[in-house]
């Protein structure tokens, strides 16, 4: 076991924030600038998925393929947070279309989320104390 | 909704710009490291988005 665990309540606040807000943990920790170059990076990702109707994942299981592919998509979206949120909560339903556009949507609406889920680990190292 | 049609190069830039920007962000520890890095991500990214485009090409026969 680790003998430098940092408390649960010194990085969850940032890490939630950092998940419901795209570089909300940054702006918490007073990293403005990086804040909100991280927002504007992950909703233009998001905004553009969506202008090149991309489809959201639901989780599906079956074959470990199909289980990897729709579980992972849709934790992929959902680290999105509120943009996700927002998306499904306004009716959002666009099905899998073939088409090169349609599937670039796609990958831009899961890669929103992964850029994400970047900035919160680098929220959860700033907010530990383990980075600046 | 307006619906936007990028084709398959315009796509890569703008997700290569962006992730870059957000490598460059979460990697580095000052303003100039993170500038150089998001910088060589992105030429990573262009490296390989030119270099697997020409193997396809030639790939392909």
């Amino acid at each position: 076991m680790s003998k430098t665990s940092v408390p649960i309540v010194q990085w969850l606040p940032a890490v939630a924030l950092a998940w419901a807000i795209p570089g909300g943990g940054h702006l918490l920790l007073k990293r403005r600038t990086r804040g909100l170059l991280l927002f504007g990076c992950v909703l233009i990702a998001f905004v553009a998925g969506l202008l090149m109707r991309g489809a959201l994942f639901e989780p599906q299981t079956g074959d470990l393929f199909t289980t990897l592919i729709y579980c992972g998509g849709f934790i992929g979206n959902l680290a999105s947070g509120v943009l996700y949120l927002l998306t499904v909560m306004m009716g959002y339903n666009q099905p899998d279309l073939a088409g090169h556009v349609h599937d670039y949507g796609t990958k831009f609406l899961v890669g929103a989320g992964l850029m994400n889920v970047l900035a919160m680990v680098d929220a959860y190292e700033i907010a530990a104390g383990k980075k600046s | 909704m307006p619906k936007m049609n990028l084709s398959h190069l315009e796509a890569s830039l703008l997700f290569a710009a962006l992730a870059s920007v957000v490598l460059g962000i979460v990697t580095k520890q000052t303003d100039h490291e993170r500038l150089m890095y998001g910088i060589y991500c992105f030429g990573c990214f262009l490296a390989a988005l030119f270099g697997l485009g020409w193997l396809m090409y030639f790939g392909h026969g």
